[in-house]
């Protein structure tokens, strides 16, 4: 059985189609990397898979069943993660306000919630960071917290945002290295959303990369090639590699820093 | 006049009493005010209430319900327009001026309450009626309930909008139900300092005590019994010097929080 599996699937954010006809298939234990230019429909994608978007048309499947709001079984790292800036409340707490959020009552944990917790801090290595105030951390070190809220309930499938959004490059690394580890050690599949392809290169099994309302997915070898990426932008790009690198240009200019551009 | 004596007047046990009973609720539904970052939402809302209050001595019923069904209305709103409140600061300061105009309008019919007017602005803790103590004891336990109800998606929907969203937190309806609790509070705590200074009750103890603490149960807590020591404290001192309550209320709320402030990171 798939991890996911779309069946010629269109769909429509805000009443804009985003991605139409797409098929693919991701393997359980998978690291997909997901690229695509500015609105090319990467956040959408990850909402469809979450089940917080129906496909307007097709099927889509996470582990065999449609994806519903809630679902135990996928973990999600949301794009937009800005808890107050002077937020005195320990990591710990943060992370742990994230355990069966969604039912009502007191936010007790419990000794089963306590254990998850303990264990989703330990899976990120963020135990130093447990007992230190949100205000102090460094935006690499939030993020580690961000992923040890994903990864409580022990999903079967990680969908992480645009991770390494706003970190210095040695973060990113850590960062991609520390998700890498997680999904070999825990066997879990990785959609992982970013703007640059470099820092991902050791990491992805495999690249998903959307583009004018398409989807292309396979080794980057296959993807990344002038002719598949001038197709999904809709113009000219270029591919050049050297030193373990990729640039991915247009005629004007590199397309990943265009995109960075806009971005910020 | 000597504190020791203090207890002997029964307006002095009501007064103890209906502000233990406020502080408890100010206390608790402040911190998450302040969490949110919603305090100004807190002001709004009293400043609707004021409005109410003199409507409802106007038809002849409690200030209490006048005040309650306006805030309750006002906050519901708010719940409901949620984001599209954000950078209208003058379409809801606009409707602030209307519902205090409107006060001004209502009282004006009836010019034999001017001290009621006093009351509702600043606050009269020591005129609380036993009736009123009832009423407040109800809607604090209607109001706690309601915010232990919802803590825990109401914490995860605060510190994580999104991912709580994913999983299935609607977030309108916390927002509407969160502050129809914050109305409730705040028309309690208008009973004890009146609308114009429910900011320092309510926000206060809050604020200090996430500066305090970086824990969530404890930070409520001490929220809890900052705002009763200050209330009681309040209480006491006016009686001793026979300056308003209202005024030791909110300068100790000032003192703690500044002296918080002072604390290191």
């Amino acid at each position: 059985m798939d991890a996911i599996a779309f069946d010629r699937v269109t769909l429509a954010r805000a009443g804009r189609i985003v991605l139409t006809d797409v098929s693919a298939a991701i393997r359980p234990g998978e690291f997909i990397g997901v690229f695509g230019p500015n609105g090319a429909g990467k956040t959408t994608l990850l909402h469809a898979v979450l089940g917080l978007l129906q496909p307007v048309s097709g099927a889509l499947r996470v582990f065999g069943a449609t994806p519903m709001r809630g679902n135990d079984e996928a973990g999600y790292l949301p794009q937009t993660r800005t808890p107050s800036p002077d937020l005195r409340l320990r990591g710990r707490d943060f992370v742990a306000s994230a355990f069966r959020g969604e039912r009502f009552g007191l936010p007790r944990l419990g000794r089963d919630g306590r254990r998850e917790v303990d264990w989703a801090i330990e899976t990120v290595e963020a135990k130093a960071l447990a007992y230190r105030v949100l205000r102090e951390l460094s935006g690499g070190e939030l993020q580690r917290l961000h992923l040890a809220q994903a990864l409580l309930g022990k999903p079967k499938l990680l969908l992480l945002d645009e991770p390494l959004t706003g970190l210095d490059p040695h973060f990113q690394e850590a960062a991609v290295a520390l998700v890498k580890r997680i999904q070999r050690s825990r066997g879990i599949t990785v959609l992982f959303t970013a703007h640059e392809l470099n820092p991902l290169l050791g990491a992805m099994d495999r690249v998903l990369y959307l583009g004018q309302g398409r989807a292309a997915l396979g080794t980057v070898d296959e993807v990344i090639t002038g002719e598949v990426l001038s197709r999904l932008y809709g113009a000219r790009i270029e591919v050049l590699r050297g030193n373990g690198r990729i640039l991915v240009a247009s005629g004007r200019g590199p397309v990943e820093s265009d995109v960075h551009r806009h971005d910020v | 006049m000597s504190i020791a004596t203090m207890f002997e007047y029964g307006f002095m046990r009501t007064a103890f009493l209906a502000g233990g009973v406020v502080a408890v609720v100010a206390g608790a539904v402040g911190f998450f005010l302040v969490l949110r970052q919603l305090t100004f939402a807190g002001h709004a809302l009293s400043h609707v209430g004021f409005a109410g209050a003199t409507g409802a001595i106007l038809v002849g019923i409690s200030p209490l319900w006048g005040l309650l069904a306006f805030t309750l209305a006002a906050g519901a709103a708010m719940g409901l327009l949620g984001d599209r409140l954000r950078g209208r600061d003058v379409a809801v300061g606009i409707i602030l001026s209307l519902s205090l105009g409107l006060g001004v309008l209502f009282l004006s019919f009836y010019t034999a309450h001017a001290t009621q007017a006093t009351a509702i602005l600043f606050g009269n803790v020591l005129a609380v009626s036993p009736d009123t103590l009832w009423s407040l004891l109800g809607l604090s336990v209607l109001s706690l309930s309601a915010l232990a109800a919802i803590s825990r998606p109401l914490l995860f929907a605060t510190l994580e909008p999104d991912l709580a969203e994913a999983k299935g937190v609607s977030l309108r309806l916390l927002s509407v139900l969160f502050l129809s609790i914050v109305a409730v509070a705040v028309a309690e705590a208008s009973q004890i300092v009146g609308v114009l200074l429910v900011f320092a009750l309510m926000v206060g103890p809050g604020a200090a005590s996430l500066r305090l603490t970086s824990r969530i149960g404890r930070g409520v807590a001490l929220s809890i019994l900052l705002a009763l020591l200050e209330t009681w404290a309040g209480i006491a001192l006016a009686y001793v010097t026979d300056w308003p309550t209202s005024f030791w209320i909110v300068s100790l709320g000032c003192l703690v929080y500044f002296l918080s402030a002072l604390s290191p990171a």
